[in-house]
């Protein structure tokens, strides 16, 4: 017997989500007008600003591979029934991993350092999301709590190695000495240039290429393979695990590693691709925005490509909002990205009972005789 | 604060014209366009960024000529925005604090012919001025002002985010007071290891509380919006507190000893001024107490915590590092 | 079935025979119609029931039974028909709005709080004025009242956790006495309790009937049926298909109504012909996490060809036992062969027992057995998914695991055969099917099965026995744990009652009765012993 309040699949995956996104841009609209800007203006753009011209994209895109890596690392967890939200801390302690190889190594040609600074930074954000897994799946320490504490600390950790230890010698920015070309991801610039298409100078990079190859293994990982059936199933219904032989404990410990590896990814993008230094909060909130991505995207791997653009976007368009409507401060973009996390996110279901009723009113009834 | 009605229609007007004609709006009419990036604090931080806005503004309201402004909210829009206003006709960018030096450097060479200007970091570029403050001799003057009321022989130092910045002012600090009382202990505490310990007054507050809890009397803080929370806690304890960075006496008038000042508004008003009337020039500007860069405050919220002895001895003092006679460290990373 | 059935197409009518046509029936539905999009979940029902009746509901699982008690407690709106009460029209519209008709429901799962008294949880929500202590003062006088009048005695002032599952049972119904509920729904009344606390539960209905109250049964024990109702209304696919007066009927006649063809209800075997002991436990004891002993000390041997039935009342250790026995969770004492070999600690998860040739249908298919999310092609597999057969390497093999489903499905004849389709869409029997299709296909040696029939209708409770007696035969050794004595009667050549974690005796088929282990059930230890 099917419950009330369902939806056709395409009207649940498709129209509930924009049907969220116009009502969170409707409210946005009258706050924009409250503040005495025009709304329609301000959209204008912000989507000629994400989407509109070559640097538009570039930038969106740049964003959303960011909320690509963190997005899939919380998805991944999230199909273990794990909530990381420690995907800042391991995109911290990961990008440290890639930032010291791209140091120390950055004289290697690039084909040489490129699969090691990919190994670091994964290996450094595993090994980051480790400590709250084992607590979690031996200790029984709740990982939301742990993961949140590992932000902490890796911020901390980060701080001490910046101002202590990595910091160019003479300088007062806690920042590492830039590094050598040879460990610098190539840019979409140069990248399209070589197949003799100019694009705009923009931090965009060839990480963007890794992060969709990363949500490409993580569909593969989690629907194609005997552990990622096991991690769904641990997720989905714990004690079902148990009964099919799959210990959790080595199911939260895996998935939490590869959860971590992925977070690690952002370093490619951040430090890598666009920075070419270790800097302070290079993550600057991409852990957090990964959680709406991953929510929003449904956990999985398409969705999250989706979303991480929309909210690229969302980035990039409210930067150019606040650069030409002055009224529009930095802060007013964080309310609008706010309400469509919201509404897009945590009150998804808001408007899903009123749009069942009427698909049970206007669609169902010629369907059965 | 807010730029003027005629300039927001004059913005609504570039972008109607759609992005990319903008730049050749600004390009058809090489005005005076000057620009203004401000870091992660925002504008309103009560304390650097701030000043360098308060400057901006001055400038506005002297010569009539609008300016462009932006605070940033992660690492890379600082390239971004510095580039657009490079590309949308600014003449004169000055980017408000070290951490956009790297941006500085990568834009500057992208564009040579705008003007910039970082404070409190040195970018060795043709176009780029560099305006640097030398926060150490005016610890040096707030550490002896402390140590000269102190009762009872313990001066507290409450630093924002633990960085070669902050450690700068604690070293200046400690010396000053070491220089009126070589026995003198400096309880010394940093709020946290990330951007936040520059907004968390409550924190300021607890560590305020327990450096006064231990003996001290005087507090220094260099902690941005931090540092309002150690200045209550000093007026709520009867203590006294030592503003950094604007003057910041009148908050708690008779409570605050003095400021360590730094003139950010100075900087940034004089640059706008002079690359409007063509005296801007690249290089090295370090602005200590001999350039009234930096000092200490005195006004009449704390005319009678400053007794004549002590400003004379003070006074002295300024005069003996501008002409050389004595050596203030400076904290070097490494 | 036509001339039974014949009394059903003159629904509105007052059909009662004892209760006169004079006066109206307590509850009356007219052509009820519900839909939940696709699904034609209630057509046209109609019936009534008097006062002063009981009346029975049956029909297999997605007959429809629920939708209709949800429209008629309120949690359902229907799409078009009217409800009377007494004559009355009604609009009910939520659970309020039905306390307030005069209907009050016993749920299959109780809805009570656990650390409140007996006193608190029956007048939560009708507290009756800010101050409590008045009203728990007059509660607790009429309750007592109450009590008396319908020997419903339960101490007021034990706190829920303390009581036995019956005793909750009555403090449901109580709770819907005191609310002035004159017609009584009850949900699976007896799925929950001993045979003697039936009897009880059944002694206490046929005082309220006396007392006038009407009285609807949902149940698909056909016994039970047969025990108490004056009426009984028999659904399939969201219709009424008859309506009959309870004492000219059959339970097989029932049971073919329901179903919609001839049934079974008892499966024909063979005498079994045990061979070696394939499972043998000694001294068995585990603990919960409290460090409770569930099991305690239990020794028992399941040998090849035979049918070991585990009865006694939900709760007396033979759910850990089987899940000690699976390898799902760790006795703290005893020792377990399979095959002759010891299992040890190495093997201790289901995954290595199962490579031992031990499968396990769980009690709680929803709870342990299935992934409600997952399709069905998934949840063929679970447990298996690490087997060559269902991929190469790392990768899951998409077509053999479709082919997999597809053949499990059509050997247990699974409906709908669509192996996409969710397991939860799927009814309560067909996914007990696709589950033994699941465990039996491993070949396993030995089988251990939790309620192998819980929520499974008529018609497939008959195909599953049929294939656990075949697997028998095959020599395989099976152990079954059941509440529903019928079950255990129908299936088992040996009987062990458990009691209190301990198996409290050890009865033949042929010496057991439903009166010896309803004792035994009960802490009576057997005179034979075990």
């Amino acid at each position: 017997m099917s419950a009330p309040g369902k939806l056709p699949r395409w009207a649940e995956l498709g129209l509930l989500p924009v049907i969220n996104l116009v009502v969170a841009l409707l409210i946005s609209g009258v706050v924009i007008k409250l503040l005495g800007e025009s709304p329609v203006a301000a959209f204008k753009l912000m989507a000629a600003g994400s989407v509109g011209t070559q640097e538009g994209i570039g930038y969106t895109l740049y964003y959303a591979t960011n909320f690509i890596f963190t997005g899939l690392a919380v998805a991944v967890a999230s199909h273990a029934g794990l909530f990381n939200i420690g995907a800042e801390g391991q995109a911290y302690i990961g990008g440290l991993g890639t930032g010291l190889v791209c140091l120390w190594l950055g004289a290697w040609p690039f084909w040489a350092v490129l699969p090691l600074a990919v190994l670091a930074g994964a290996g450094f954000g595993a090994a980051w999301a480790f400590i709250p897994a084992y607590l979690q799946a031996k200790r029984g320490s709740h990982i939301v709590i742990t993961t949140i504490m590992f932000n902490f600390i890796a911020a901390s950790l980060m701080t001490y190695l910046l101002v202590n230890v990595l910091i160019k010698p003479g300088q007062q920015s806690p920042e590492s000495r830039e590094f050598a070309v040879n460990a610098w991801m190539p840019s979409a610039t140069d990248v399209l240039a070589r197949v003799g298409v100019t694009f705009a100078a923009t931090p965009l990079n060839l990480a963007f290429g890794f992060a969709l190859g990363a949500a490409v293994l993580v569909w593969l990982f989690v629907w194609r393979t005997r552990w990622g059936y096991a991690l769904r199933v641990a997720g989905e219904n714990p004690a079902a695990a148990v009964y099919a032989g799959i210990a959790p404990p080595r199911v939260i410990i895996g998935a939490m590693l590869l959860s971590g590896a992925l977070a690690g990814g952002l370093g490619l993008n951040e430090l890598m691709g666009s920075q070419h230094r270790i800097l302070m909060d290079f993550p600057s909130g991409a852990g957090f925005v990964g959680i709406a991505v991953a929510l929003m995207g449904r956990n999985h791997p398409a969705g999250i490509i989706v979303a991480a653009v929309l909210f690229g976007a969302l980035y990039q368009g409210g930067s150019q909002l606040s650069f030409d409507m002055p009224k529009i401060n930095r802060d007013m973009v964080v309310v609008i990205q706010g309400l469509v996390i919201l509404l897009c996110g945590a009150m998804e279901n808001v408007f899903k009972a009123p749009l069942a009723a009427l698909f049970a009113k206007f669609g169902a009834k010629p369907g059965v005789g | 604060m807010f730029p003027s009605h005629a300039f927001l229609r004059f913005a609504a007007l570039a972008f109607c014209a759609a992005a990319f004609f903008a730049s050749r709006v600004f390009a058809a009419a090489p005005a005076f366009a000057p620009a203004i990036v401000y870091d992660f604090g925002g504008k309103f931080d009560r304390s650097f960024n701030q000043s360098a806005s308060e400057g901006a503004e001055k400038f506005k309201k002297e010569t009539g000529i609008a300016f462009r402004e932006f605070e940033i909210s992660n690492p890379a829009q600082r390239e971004q925005a510095l580039t657009q206003l490079a590309r949308r006709g600014a003449t004169i960018i000055v980017a408000v604090g070290f951490t956009q030096a790297s941006a500085v450097e990568k834009v500057a060479k992208q564009f040579p012919a705008v003007k910039f200007t970082i404070i409190d970091a040195t970018v060795d570029l043709p176009n780029v001025q560099s305006v640097n403050f030398r926060e150490q001799e005016s610890s040096f003057l707030c550490g002896m002002a402390a140590a000269l009321v102190s009762k009872s022989g313990k001066i507290g130092f409450v630093g924002g985010m633990d960085i070669p910045l902050i450690r700068k002012f604690a070293l200046g600090y400690v010396e000053g007071a070491k220089f009126v009382n070589p026995k003198i202990e400096v309880l010394q505490n940093m709020t946290g290891t990330t951007p936040a310990a520059w907004g968390d007054p409550t924190k300021g507050a607890e560590l305020a509380k327990s450096q006064f809890g231990r003996g001290a009397d005087v507090i220094f803080h260099a902690a941005g919006a931090t540092g309002i929370g150690v200045m209550q806690a000093a007026k709520d304890a009867g203590k006294l507190s030592i503003g950094c960075d604007s003057n910041q006496n009148y908050l708690h008038s008779g409570g605050v000893l003095t400021s360590a000042v730094k003139a950010v508004n100075v900087a940034v008003h004089k640059t706008f001024l002079g690359a409007k009337n063509g005296s801007w020039k690249s290089g090295v500007i370090a602005l200590g107490l001999a350039e009234d860069g930096v000092g200490y405050a005195l006004d009449e919220h704390n005319r009678k915590l400053i007794t004549p002895e002590i400003e004379a001895r003070l006074n002295q003092t300024r005069a003996d590092i501008v002409s050389g006679k004595i050596k203030v460290s400076e904290y070097k990373a490494q | 079935m036509s001339d039974e059935a014949g009394s059903a197409t003159a629904p509105g009518r007052n059909s009662d025979g004892a209760a006169g046509a004079a006066r109206a029936p307590a509850l009356e539905l007219r052509a009820i119609d519900k839909r939940f999009g696709a699904v034609h979940a209630n057509r046209a029902i109609s019936f009534a029931v008097a006062a002063g009746s009981i009346h029975g509901l049956i029909g297999e699982n997605g007959a429809g039974k629920s939708t209709l008690m949800n429209i008629i407690y309120g949690f359902h709106r229907a799409d078009a028909g009217e409800i009377l009460v007494h004559g009355r029209k009604v609009d009910i519209t939520s659970p309020q709005g039905a306390i307030a008709a005069g209907i009050g429901m016993v749920h299959q799962h109780f809805m009570l709080v656990e650390n409140f008294t007996v006193l608190e949880n029956v007048v939560l929500g009708v507290e009756g004025g800010a101050l409590l202590a008045g009203g728990l003062t007059a509660a607790r006088r009429e309750l007592e009242k109450l009590a008396r009048d319908y020997g419903l005695e339960v101490p007021l002032d034990s706190m829920i956790s303390e009581l036995s599952v019956g005793l909750q049972q009555r403090v449901e119904i109580l709770k819907a006495l005191y609310r002035r509920a004159e017609i009584l729904i009850l949900d699976e009344p007896t799925a929950v309790l001993t045979p003697q606390e039936a009897d009880q539960l059944f002694k206490m209905l046929g005082r309220l009937r006396e007392q006038g109250k009407a009285i609807i049964l949902v149940t698909h024990k056909l016994r039970e049926i047969m025990a108490i109702t004056d009426r009984v209304t028999v659904m399939r696919q969201g219709a009424v298909v008859a309506e009959v007066m309870t004492k000219k009927t059959s339970p097989r006649g029932l049971a073919e109504k329901m179903v919609g063809r001839a049934v079974l209800l008892q499966v024909d075997k063979c005498p079994a012909t045990p061979g070696v002991a394939l499972l043998s436990v000694t001294d068995l004891e585990v603990r919960d996490r409290l460090g409770v002993p569930r099991v305690k000390g239990v020794s028992f041997e399941l040998r090849a060809g035979e049918i070991v039935g585990v009865a006694g009342v939900a709760g007396n250790g033979q759910s850990e036992l089987l899940e000690a026995l699976a390898g799902i969770r760790e006795p703290s004492r005893g020792e377990i062969r399979l095959g002759g070999r010891e299992l040890v600690r190495e093997q201790l998860d289901a995954r290595a027992r199962r490579a031992l040739g031990l499968a396990h249908v769980p009690e709680d298919r929803l709870r342990m057995g299935v992934v409600a999310s997952f399709s069905a092609e998934a949840n063929a597999m679970l447990g298996y998914h690490d087997r060559p057969r269902y991929g190469r390497g790392l990768f899951l093999d998409g077509a053999a695991s479709l082919a997999g489903c597809e053949a499990k499905m059509k050997e247990f004849d699974v409906r709908p055969a669509q192996p996409a389709l969710r397991i939860s869409a799927f009814s309560g029997g067909n996914q007990q099917k696709l589950v033994l299709a699941r465990e039996i296909d491993a070949d396993p040696s030995v089988l251990l099965i939790g309620q192998p029939t819980r929520g499974v209708d008529i018609g497939a409770i008959e195909f599953i026995h049929r294939r656990l007696i075949a697997l028998r035969d095959a020599g395989k050794a099976l152990l079954v744990v059941s509440v529903e004595l019928d079950e255990i009667l129908g299936l088992a050549d040996r009987i062990l009652v458990m009691n209190g974690g301990e198996i409290i005796g050890e009865l033949a088929r042929a010496e057991a009765t439903e009166e010896k282990i309803g004792l035994m059930m009960a802490g009576v230890r057997g005179e034979g012993g075990a």
